[in-house]
């Protein structure tokens, strides 16, 4: 992907990239969020999710099985969107024809 | 970013890049899987010919080492871009499976499952925090190393704020974390080798030596990235090969991960069986009293001293009068040899033994009950309260230090800059973690596997008539396996029985009663383990010391094919040394490795992380980060750590803060830094121009 430099870019292309930026971050905030409730609030209250799940104890088994399978799932959603993301900032910083000098 | 462009482009033109690269690579790793395939049938045709066993393991030590030196001699190069970060052309799956054999060691392989089996749900946070770590690498960190697109941790750090004060401190701090963690592999190297070969250990760690330099001397990152990959196909077909076997043998399904819910309910059914019986309450009653007769002795210990003594020369005496054979009198005088010398040694031994007796003069030989979350009650008196908060901080502050450490090791970060572009590395990460999944949920599946085994099939058995692998290994290291009849009724009961965890995988073909080639099959995956950690860890080791140190401070100017000259003889000197250091067999090692990651999180990660997602960060925030972060977490290992206390002649009384293990040192050591870089860099003048560009460069794709 070719983006010119930062400096001098044209206003309409830097507020894009902004905007990439901004949709970064709330992405990866709420994927952290998730990440977080996972391995810890779920696991600080283990003792007290313990009803049967499959056979396994709940928490026994978010610990050994659910929650290493979420923390894939949250990398693969990221790599997704982020490439969507990706692919919006080149819509975006593509000097449309009304916008053009 | 000029460097890059300049290297990077005669890279691209001179070696196959793109598709029809992938398309390759493919078909070579496939082949590649059908060759290994075809030597374990093989080496089983030979087994079922008469092959000796001994000679059946060797090939399995030397024949995929062999192979690896193959892609290493193939891979050879002297270019920088290709020896540092592979030539930045590894699509994302063969990232990920790299990643997966960097990433796991010889802990992860055969440490992990007897943990498991060893601590149950305790185990488990070596699991989520080993796992959980890679997404924040995910998140906050390989996109951008990517972008940034240099060779080393240093670099982007120095890059980012401003100079050579923070790449000095992150060289020093790299090399601590790795250095700890290569020394733990080479001994794992020479374990696995003088065990399976019958050589002794200080030549096993130098044969294993050899085994790695062939893969990373000639070809640097690009050499040791795809023998990571042909390792990571041994290693993963090693682990789940015996699990799958012994779970059909147990319940007639070859995916235990799915299932062993149930296994775990027979565990659960089991350990109460246990807790009531009678033969091992007497077995809990002999250590007790074992124990309580040296408490008596550590009361009054130069009159227990004397005591010890007279009997021993009583015992002579009598013997000499009674001219009984010399072979006696001697074993005899040996027994006497082995009192005490004096009040200090006798202390020190019988207080070991003490403690020994006691740990398993505990029910279900001291393991905690398989399923149960954290010790104590929270519910039950003071003491089980306040064993349950203990348990339950420590836990957590476990993982956190896992996570972190994982997202701050420079040897597992660096993999992320030889992707081709930003997007393949996000995707990188992810095949990463499902990588090392498919080996994750298999460990704790095996764990409660082989205690299904012990607890119903094993426990109860007739001392004349125990399976063979427990001879086996009884004879071939007493320190991984020992039984004896305490109670002296016949029978095996759990309390009789001392394991080492590493047992778990090493025993598990012969659990499951499958052919020796099996074994040797574990082996070769456990030295693939144990190999590709330690390629990757001494490439980081070697090149902070020469592409940061020597190259970015000393000699700017040094042509390209000298840098990478000096890079291969830093690399054989630091193998040399840790191989030397192994061969001392320095301490506890694990202890060491888990070490590295409270270390690594408290020195990097608060510079990586606020280097992206804060501009306001500066040089000097950093640098007070780096050093104070690390510095607290040295401090209270220096202070609490048993076994680091003696070294450094520490007297002071240990003291938790809020009852944290200095294993987790990281806890305090990483919220220690952020806070740091934030209100040093307020108080200092704001980063270099170039420094916030950096950063709006690095944030976009």
């Amino acid at each position: 992907m070719s983006i010119p430099d930062s400096h001098g870019a044209p206003e309409a292309e830097r507020a894009a990239r902004a905007r990439h930026w901004r949709r970064t971050v709330r992405l990866t905030a709420a994927l952290l969020l998730a990440w977080f409730v996972v391995g810890f609030v779920v696991t600080w209250f283990a003792r007290d999710l313990d009803f049967p799940f499959f056979g396994w104890p709940f928490s026994f088994w978010v610990a050994a099985q659910g929650g290493i399978v979420v923390f894939v799932v949250l990398i693969a959603i990221y790599a997704r969107r982020m490439a969507r993301n990706d692919r919006r900032l080149a819509d975006e910083s593509r000097p449309r024809p009304e916008a053009s000098h | 970013m000029a460097i890059r462009t300049r290297t990077f482009a005669p890279a691209r033109s001179r070696f196959l890049h793109g598709p029809a690269f992938t398309r390759r690579l493919h078909w070579i790793y496939v082949a590649f899987g059908l060759a290994f395939l075809v030597f374990v049938g093989a080496m089983a045709l030979l087994e079922q010919l008469g092959l000796p066993r001994r000679w059946i393991g060797f090939l399995f030590l030397v024949g995929p080492i062999v192979f690896y030196a193959g892609i290493g001699i193939l891979s050879r190069t002297t270019d920088p871009t290709e020896y540092y970060v592979a030539g930045r052309r590894v699509p994302a799956l063969y990232n990920g499976m790299a990643t997966g054999a960097d990433w796991m060691s010889a802990a992860s392989f055969i440490g992990m499952a007897g943990t498991l089996y060893l601590s149950g749900y305790g185990g488990l946070a070596y699991i989520l925090g080993w796992t959980g770590g890679f997404c924040l690498v995910a998140l906050l960190i390989a996109p951008y190393l990517r972008k940034f697109g240099q060779y080393t941790i240093p670099d982007f750090l120095a890059a980012r704020y401003d100079g050579n004060l923070v790449r000095v401190i992150a060289v020093v701090a790299a090399i601590a974390c790795s250095f700890l963690y290569v020394v733990a592999q080479i001994y794992g190297v020479g374990l696995i080798t003088s065990r399976i070969t019958g050589v002794a250990f200080e030549v096993g760690v130098f044969l294993g030596l050899g085994g790695i330099l062939v893969c990373s001397f000639l070809g640097g990152m690009r050499a040791v990235t795809w023998t990571q990959v042909a390792q990571y196909i041994v290693l993963l077909v090693a682990y789940l090969v015996p699990v799958a076997w012994l779970s059909i043998k147990q319940h007639a399904t070859p995916v235990p991960q799915a299932t062993y819910g149930y296994q775990l309910q027979k565990v659960i059914a089991s350990e109460k069986r246990l807790q009531a019986d009678p033969a091992e309450r007497r077995v809990i009653a002999v250590f007790q009293a074992r124990a309580d007769a040296l408490d008596a002795r550590l009361a009054d210990i130069p009159a227990a001293l004397a005591a010890e003594r007279n009997v021993a020369l009583r015992r002579i005496a009598e013997l000499k009068a009674a001219n009984a054979p010399q072979g006696d009198i001697q074993a005899a005088e040996r027994e006497l040899a082995r009192v005490p010398r004096d009040a200090d040694a006798a202390r020190d031994e019988w207080t070991r033994e003490r403690d020994a007796n006691l740990e398993r003069a505990r029910p279900l030989a001291g393991m905690p009950a398989h399923a149960q979350q954290f010790a104590g009650d929270p519910h039950g008196d003071p003491a089980a309260r306040r064993a349950f908060d203990d348990s339950r901080h420590n836990f957590i502050a476990l993982v956190f230090c896992l996570m972190v450490g994982t997202a701050s090791l420079p040897h597992v970060l660096t993999r992320f800059y030889t992707t081709p572009s930003v997007a393949e590395a996000r995707a990188s990460v992810a095949w990463s973690l499902l990588f090392i999944v498919l080996l994750y949920l298999t460990a704790p599946a095996l764990a409660v596997l082989v205690k299904v085994e012990v607890f119903d099939a094993l426990v109860g058995t007739r001392f004349d008539q125990l399976p063979a692998w427990i001879n086996n290994w009884a004879h071939v290291d007493p320190s991984l396996l020992q039984v004896d009849d305490v109670n002296g009724d016949g029978i095996l009961q759990l309390g009789e029985m001392k394991i080492n965890g590493d047992i778990v995988v090493l025993a598990t073909p012969e659990i499951a009663s499958l052919p020796y080639v099996i074994s040797g099959l574990v082996a070769a995956g456990g030295l693939a383990a144990a190999l590709s950690t330690a390629d990757g860890l001494l490439l980081t080791i070697a090149n902070a010391l020469s592409h940061d140190l020597w190259f970015r401070i000393v000699d700017p100017k040094a042509p390209a094919t000298k840098r990478v000259t000096v890079s291969k003889v830093l690399l054989l000197m630091v193998a040399l040394g840790a191989a030397y250091v192994t061969a001392q067999k320095p301490g506890d090692i694990l202890l060491l490795v888990s070490w590295a990651f409270s270390i690594a999180a408290s020195a990097f990660f608060p510079a990586l992380v606020l280097g992206v997602f804060w501009k306001r960060a500066n040089r000097w925030g950093a640098a007070a980060a780096m050093v104070g972060g690390l510095g607290l977490t040295l401090y209270y290992a220096l202070v609490n750590q048993p076994g680091v206390r003696e070294a450094f002649g520490v007297t002071s009384p240990i003291q938790l803060w809020w009852g944290i293990q200095p294993i987790a040192a990281g806890l305090f050591g990483v919220p220690f830094g952020f806070a740091l870089l934030v209100a040093v860099s307020l108080v200092t003048p704001p980063p270099s121009r170039a420094a916030r560009e950096m950063v709006d460069e690095v944030r976009l794709p």
